[in-house]
């Protein structure tokens, strides 16, 4: 089952090596991986997406639970939550295609960033399965370069995770 | 950058305070009293340099020995501790032996144990003890020179990443960035190495935040909070109350019991439990000694080379009370047929460690001795036992096993051969030293034979490398343990494949007149190894022999200035035993030539056997 994990940890050098050997080391896979400063400078927010059956996951909480830089964390698939995702897409847009393709990000409310005589560069927001489904609909002969920047997300409704 | 600001902030904090108290108290007289007496607390904030300020720190912190090998980036360090008396450094041979050391003196004490090393060779030759001390458990704090800051990453003479190289292999680490974060650090890191789950930290230190020229204010911190770090104390009353009545309702219970008992020092508490409750109970290697090996209750070690009686009884029973075990490989043989009717309690400071491969009916996460002192108290208060003529049958059954094929009421080994038989050199060592002794042991079958016989009564005293199984752990953590009592007798049970891994510590032993007493079972052939390819690969003995190119122990031992012992002869065992005790003050290496073809036995079945599934001796099976 692809799981959510989302980590509150101390914002030191080395912390983000320790989370990523962690999941080498014990042999998890890790399919995302987002991180960056929260507003409080000194913890960074950590996602990390994976697969497992519960024995895993909860095997893989428990020992980044375990890492001293670790503050908190939380599976956000075991609650109601917001999952994001970012790609940028640079696809081959000519004739008759470019019309096509154009109407293509207004069904998936995706934006053209850049544009080039041959060339649209989109940008897509949204669940991972959402922006799979964009690349399928544009279709792999189009594509030329995606980027995909891994989820974040967050719970829903009063839950917070803060320290 | 920084560090200098909030100095800077303090010092004006500090005037300012100066002033206001002086507004307080605006008596002109008050003031000239106080001004003197505050500027005098002031100029008592010392400058040290990085180096000075470590060795304050460690002091500060309580740490009596360093367990150590210099090198260029560690000098400024070095020189500090020239500079002081408070702290001994004990100069190895190895950095190996270091961390063995430092590691067994940590085992013996239950103290943090301190190593310090150069950058770049000196740490990788620390990896091995590190990961030792990992494996167990151990608390220890690994203190590492690195190049300068201004040269890290420029593959610099020296440079080794160790904070990447022993990432995976530490409980945490460190790499100081400024000479003012010393104090904070080394707090923090014997904080963490000694508390929860105990392990090795390590300290990275660039060479340039230690350099004597640059001083910096030092003060110690009485204590340290980690927001991150908050190791489990009590455990849950609900699944402790849960846990007692399921012991209440057992018939057929084993306590199980690990390194943790030791560890979180509750050999007390185990020994008053398990009389309390009247179960058998059964020891992992790594908890040897916890509970009296000499008491009836006790069934001797269980897993690979468990009892028959120890492993015939985990595996029938319904009952199995966990304490600070880890359901490793080495006890549980095929996880898929572990203990099929047992219903399972685990003890455990490790939330990570319980339900990893077997999974836990009744899962307490807690300090043992917090646990089983309201284990202890819900019980009284239940003012009920369990049920005696279901445990009186039990018992029954267990003494059976016992007579059938134990390997304490009777020799399951030959012992009217010509050939000195391993086992009973362990048990004339366990006579002669009264079974009191520090025994520390390598890794094979002489590790085995020293575990099923010597007959632990005491915690802390058996010392072994069980996690990782380190061949060359044997001397240098003799050498640890002997630090914690200069007056006991410290042993080291080896072979003549494991010792040569660290012989050269005996130079060490010289210097600093550690009397270890070296026990060499030499059966001229990494014995173990030797076992496994007879038994499993038709005795094709690959690089298991050494072809007649073993040195002469008794002469290398001479060489290093100790006293060297050969044993040859099953009837001359004893006296020889008894002369190598004598030499009170002397390292004595005694070279035991044992049988070759000895096996361990028992050992479970593998692959695909169950706890219950022996070979007991070279024809018979369960
Ligand atoms: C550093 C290291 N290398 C290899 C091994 C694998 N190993 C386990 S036991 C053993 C043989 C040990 O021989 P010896 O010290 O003579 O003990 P014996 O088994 O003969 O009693 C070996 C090679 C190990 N445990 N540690
Ligand atoms: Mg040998």
């Amino acid at each position: 089952m692809r799981r959510i994990i989302s980590v509150l940890m101390e914002n030191t050098p080395g912390a983000l090596s320790r989370v990523v050997g962690l999941f080498s080391q014990r042999g998890y896979n890790i399919e995302t991986l987002t991180v960056a400063p929260t507003e409080d400078e000194s913890l960074s927010r950590l996602t990390v997406t994976t697969h497992g059956d519960d024995h895993v996951i909860e095997q893989i909480t428990k020992n980044l639970n375990k890492l001293i830089d670790v503050v908190k964390l939380v599976d956000l698939t075991e609650g109601a939550h917001i999952e994001r995702e970012l790609m940028m897409i640079k696809v081959k847009a000519t004739g008759a295609q470019r019309a096509e393709i154009k109407r293509c990000v207004d069904i998936f409310r995706g934006q053209i960033v850049d544009v080039s005589s041959t060339i649209y560069t989109i940008q897509l927001v949204g669940t991972s399965d959402k922006l799979d489904a964009f690349s399928q609909a544009v279709g792999d002969a189009a594509i030329l370069e995606v980027v995909r920047s891994g989820v974040s997300g967050i719970a829903r409704g009063e839950k917070v995770l803060s320290i | 950058m920084k560090p200098a600001s909030t100095v800077c902030a303090v010092r004006e904090e500090l005037v300012q305070l100066i002033v206001n108290i002086n507004l307080m108290i605006f008596d002109v007289f008050a003031s000239n009293v106080l001004l003197p007496f505050l500027v005098l607390r002031r100029t008592q904030v010392e400058m040290l340099s990085g180096g000075d300020m470590l060795l304050r720190a460690l002091q500060d912190e309580g740490v009596e020995l360093i367990f150590g090998y210099p090198g260029g980036a560690a000098l400024h360090i070095y020189d500090a501790i020239y500079r002081q008396d408070k702290v001994e450094h004990i100069l190895v041979r190895h950095e190996q032996a270091a961390t063995h050391a430092a590691d067994g003196y940590a085992r013996a004490t239950g103290k943090v144990g301190t190593v310090l090393v150069t950058s770049g060779p000196g740490a990788t030759n620390a990896i091995t003890g590190i990961a030792t001390a990992f494996m167990d458990s151990i608390p220890m704090v690994v203190i590492s020179g690195q190049v300068p800051s201004d040269k890290i990453g420029q593959d610099a003479f020296q440079e080794t990443d160790m904070i990447g190289v022993s990432r995976p292999i530490v409980k945490h680490s460190f790499q100081v960035r400024h000479a003012s974060e010393i104090p904070d650090t080394v707090k923090k890191a014997y904080y963490i190495a000694g508390s929860g789950r105990p392990g090795p930290v390590v300290i990275d230190i660039p060479k340039d935040i230690v350099n004597p020229a640059d001083t910096f204010e030092y003060s110690y911190p009485d204590t340290i909070k980690m927001r991150s770090y908050t190791p489990a104390s009590r455990g849950h009353s609900g699944q402790i109350k849960k846990a007692v009545q399921m012991l209440l309702d057992a018939k057929r219970p084993v306590i199980y019991s690990g390194g943790g008992v030791i560890q979180g020092n509750s050999s007390e508490l185990l020994v008053e439990l398990t009389h309390k409750l009247n179960f058998p109970i059964t020891s992992t290697l790594m908890g040897l000694g916890a509970y009296p090996a000499s008491d009836k209750q006790f069934l001797g070690m269980l897993g690979m080379h468990g009892t028959f009686e120890a492993n015939t009884a985990m595996h029938h029973s319904d009952v199995i009370l966990a304490i600070g075990a880890r359901f490793d490989d080495r006890v549980t043989n095929t996880i898929e047929k572990f203990c099929p009717t047992a219903k399972i309690i685990h003890i455990d400071i490790d939330p990570a460690s319980i339900s990893k491969t077997v999974t836990a009916d009744v899962p307490i996460v807690g300090a043992v001795d917090l646990v089983l002192t309201e284990m202890l108290a819900v019980l009284k208060e239940a003012n009920s036992s369990p049920d005696e003529s279901a445990i009186g049958e039990w018992w029954q059954q267990i003494d059976e096993w016992r007579e059938r094929h134990g390997i304490y009421t009777q020799s399951r080994y030959k012992t009217d051969g010509d050939k000195i038989m391993p086992q009973d050199v362990i048990k004339v060592l366990h006579e002669v030293t009264g079974g009191d002794a520090y025994v520390s042991s390598d890794v094979g079958q002489h590790q085995m034979f020293a575990a099923q016989y010597y007959g632990f009564d005491k915690p802390r005293r058996w010392i072994n490398s069980g996690g990782l199984g380190t061949m060359g752990f044997g001397l240098p953590a003799a050498m640890g343990a002997q630090y914690a009592d200069r007056d006991a007798v410290s042993v080291c049970v080896t072979g003549e494949g494991s010792i040569q891994m660290c012989i050269q510590e005996l130079s060490t032993c010289l210097q600093y007149n550690l009397p270890i007493k070296i026990i060499c079972l030499n059966n001229q052939a990494l014995g173990m190894v030797r076992q496994w390819q007879t038994m499993f690969y038709e005795g094709r003995y690959a690089s298991s022999l050494y072809e007649d190119s073993l040195p002469d122990f008794v002469k290398l031992a001479e060489a290093y200035g100790h006293v060297g012992i050969r044993v040859t002869k099953p009837e001359e065992l004893k006296a020889k035993m008894e002369e190598c005790f004598a030499l009170k003050d002397r390292v004595v290496f005694m070279d035991v030539m044992v049988d070759q073809s000895e096996h361990v036995f028992p050992m479970h079945v593998a692959p695909n056997g169950s706890m219950r599934d022996m070979l007991l001796s070279k024809t018979e099976r369960t």
